[in-house]
């Protein structure tokens, strides 16, 4: 028998907060005229070209969306409707993204 | 399609659980039961996922350099693999992603490091769900950790049956036989007590005597009030009793306000009355969920998970002073981030 309740807690392990240099990738909603929404994609890492990105979803999740310039944020992958948990997902899947580098916001 | 529905399964479920936190209110003892439940699903994830992986990588929460390491390499062999399935799922390889750069992605990707977001995981963890915690040890539903516990006790069991046919098999059998002082328990039985029994019999009084120790540290339940959402017009939600929920959180509404609004991408007012006007339609079991991750952001001490916590600002960072244990975070500012032009173009130029 494995001794697990030795293990259970750590309280003297790095709290997760430890270092702040993460490069999330937010994952925004954001409300339209009535029941429309938009999905941005903010924060990309470099190495990935969000045009193909967008090529790719657009043709997987059977939306529209565009790629923003955004002066300070770099380029943004916007959808149309709410995209967010797909969006994610195929990012985990694919993309090779860590779930913990994502961050999705909104409701 | 299916996965829209899960979502809404989804929030659904966290509504149903914050009904419960509104009935909590009003009566404790029969909602604390169903918040256990709900609670120990986490920790019943957790725990699995602790178990099958049984190293400090398989707790994402936990930063470890060296499990990226070991990542890295891994990777760069599953590029080739990669290679071949990518233009399977695209069918033109022209079109969809390129496997080559794929590669690159996946490579590189590796850099980012490890996340700090693996305690909220997929936005689905839940303050309240983690403070309800401690009640996971209650009797009569076999909650999550311990139905792995028991698993494990009854696995145990069953290797036990072949000499000892008469092994308590499930927690209830096992508790009526202590409570009685029957089976093993019984004065004339003269079997030896396996250690298992012993730590159960250890935890069951622990947890009958003591409740508060059988937890791990969360002491008692965290509750807020439910946010009082109301729509006023046709585009705009009221939320109304947002200074009671600052103050018993004991934050500054205006910290709140700037949460919700960057957390919605929609901006807003606070009428005379205090309430808080909020552009765009909205729910309650959305400012809810907002809320839910404020309290996990902003609110929760970092190590012992207690609520009690100040928020302090120095030199432009801002720090959750937590007034139990006295540990101390940092916590990023709130970003609003990118929002994209809504309404009409014409405006804009204007």
């Amino acid at each position: 028998m494995s001794l697990d309740n030795l293990k259970s807690f750590d309280p003297f392990a790095e709290t997760d907060g430890g270092d702040d240099k993460k490069d999330y990738i937010h994952i925004r909603i954001q409300q339209r005229n009535g029941r429309k929404t938009l999905t941005t994609v903010q924060g990309l890492p470099k190495e990935i070209d969000p045009k193909r990105v967008l090529k790719f979803a657009k043709k997987e999740f059977a939306t529209n969306g565009s790629v923003v310039e955004d002066p300070e944020l770099g380029e943004v992958i916007q959808l149309q409707g709410d995209q967010r948990q797909k969006i994610s997902d195929l990012m985990i899947t694919s993309m090779g993204i860590k779930k913990s580098n994502i961050k999705i916001h909104g409701f | 399609m299916s996965e829209e529905e899960q979502k809404k399964s989804v929030a659904f479920g966290e509504t149903t659980d914050l009904e419960n936190g509104e009935k909590v209110e009003t009566n404790e003892g029969n909602t604390a039961e169903g918040h256990s439940v709900a609670g120990t699903n986490i920790s019943a994830d957790e725990m699995t996922s602790r178990i099958e992986n049984g190293d400090a990588d398989a707790d994402a929460s936990t930063f470890d350099p060296s499990a990226i390491k070991k990542k890295k390499k891994p990777k760069k062999e599953k590029e080739s693999e990669n290679g071949e399935e990518a233009p399977k799922e695209n069918g033109d390889g022209g079109e969809g992603f390129d496997p080559k750069l794929l590669k690159k992605k996946r490579s590189k990707k590796t850099k980012t490091e490890d996340g700090e977001l693996g305690a909220e995981g997929d936005g689905e963890f839940d303050p309240t769900k983690l403070i309800k915690k401690p009640k996971r040890t209650t009797k009569k539903k076999p909650t999550g950790e311990d139905d792995e516990f028991q698993k494990r006790l009854e696995e145990l069991g069953l290797e036990d049956k072949k000499d000892e046919p008469a092994a308590p098999q499930t927690q209830e059998e096992f508790e009526a036989e202590l409570a009685q002082g029957g089976g093993v328990w019984a004065q004339e039985n003269a079997t030896p007590f396996k250690y298992s029994q012993l730590l159960k019999r250890f935890y069951i009084n622990l947890y009958e005597d003591h409740p508060e120790l059988s937890g791990d540290g969360r002491l008692k339940n965290y509750k807020i009030p439910p946010p009082q959402v109301a729509r006023e017009g046709n585009k705009k939600s009221i939320f109304a009793n947002l200074p009671e929920i600052a103050k018993k959180m004991k934050r500054n509404p205006e910290h709140i306000i700037q949460f919700i609004f960057a957390e919605l991408g929609t901006n807003g007012s606070v009428d005379g009355a205090g309430r808080l006007v909020i552009k765009g339609r909205f729910q309650q079991k959305q400012l809810e969920s907002v809320l839910r991750r404020y309290i996990v952001e902003y609110l929760t001490c970092g190590t012992c998970k207690s609520p009690n916590t100040t928020l302090m600002k120095e030199n432009r960072l801002f720090f959750v002073n937590c007034n139990i244990c006295g540990s101390r975070k940092s916590v990023s500012a709130i970003k609003t981030g990118f929002q994209a032009a809504l309404g009409k173009r014409k405006k804009m130029q204007a």
